[in-house]
């Protein structure tokens, strides 16, 4: 997916989320978490701030949410603390891609191993 | 009555004794701070080496300040006069207050008399820090360099300090190396004392 791409579903995602809290049959209930098709899966996280991270992955990839929250640690160390990051641009920081490919290589050796 | 702990009370505030103060901040506050004071830079400035002579001033503070602390505290009110000595000191001692450890390593450069270098694997400001590609040689470690500017020049050591990334094989991230430059007269005054 390209940056082009990335901000597309993110600008869907947003509306849809905003549209889904109205929606919902269940009282109570505040996001969407899991989206589930046929080719993948679409986990999302919500930060206490709004902040939303989402995942795409292969249907039936387990402890995605605790991905999350470990990519979620990296983007407020990495990216938030970094002088040269300006907000609502897409994220360049040398540091959070090469922490961001660590966790997922470290995710997906313990899924294997398992 | 159960006995009352005896506090002795000091009549002049002048007379307390000066606490250590708690050894550890927060490494986040600290590097928001470090990030906050970076970006207000780049607001007044126009280029990079405005930005990097900006981080040196604000270092020089600290470090002159570092210094009379630390040569109260550990050294017992003794002052160094010799160049291994302050650069030792400089080395440990003001790394361990600073950042938790001493510093990596501790060089004499091989071009040139004058030259010193202190590295370190990555230096404790520039741990969340990601520099753009556009912003090529600037370095966030200037605010260090500035800080053993500011102890060195105070201790009667001129000399002139800057921060370089030096790329290491094997590893993806460069080293960082703090590079000193001592003036004529210190190297005079050395040779003079043997």
């Amino acid at each position: 997916m390209d940056t082009n791409d990335s901000l597309r579903v993110a600008s869907l995602w947003h509306s849809m989320h905003a549209i889904s809290q109205q929606l919902s049959p269940t009282t109570g209930c505040s996001e969407i978490e899991l989206l589930e098709a046929d080719t993948f899966d679409l986990h999302i996280f919500q930060s206490l701030t709004g902040t939303k991270l989402f995942v795409v992955c292969e249907p039936g990839t387990q402890h995605m949410e605790a991905l999350l929250k470990v990519i979620y640690e990296l983007y407020t160390d990495y990216v938030l603390n970094n002088p040269f990051y300006e907000t609502k641009i897409p994220i360049r920081c040398e540091l959070f891609d090469i922490n961001l490919t660590q966790a997922i290589q470290k995710d997906r050796v313990a899924l294997l191993g398992r | 009555m159960i006995g009352t702990g005896k506090i002795k009370q000091y009549a002049n505030v002048l007379d307390k004794p000066l606490g250590k103060g708690k050894q550890e901040v927060s490494l986040s506050a600290f590097a928001f701070l470090f990030s906050e004071l970076v970006q207000y830079n780049q607001t007044q400035v126009d280029n990079i080496s405005e930005l990097e002579t900006r981080l040196e001033d604000a270092g020089y503070a600290v470090g002159a300040r570092v210094l009379e602390l630390l040569c109260h505290r550990d050294k017992g009110n003794r002052r160094e006069t010799r160049l291994l000595g302050i650069l030792s000191f400089v080395h440990s001692t003001v790394w361990k207050v600073l950042f938790g450890k001493v510093a990596d390593s501790l060089e004499k450069g091989t071009e040139h008399e004058d030259e010193y270098m202190i590295s370190e694997k990555e230096l404790l400001v520039n741990r969340f820090i990601s520099i753009p590609k556009d912003m090529g040689t600037f370095h966030c470690g200037a605010f260090v360099a500035g800080i053993v500017k500011g102890v060195l020049e105070n201790a009667g050591f001129p000399a002139v300090v800057t921060a370089h990334f030096v790329p290491v094989e094997g590893q993806q991230r460069p080293r960082t190396t703090i590079l000193i430059k001592f003036a004529e007269e210190v190297l005079r005054r050395e040779a003079r004392l043997g």
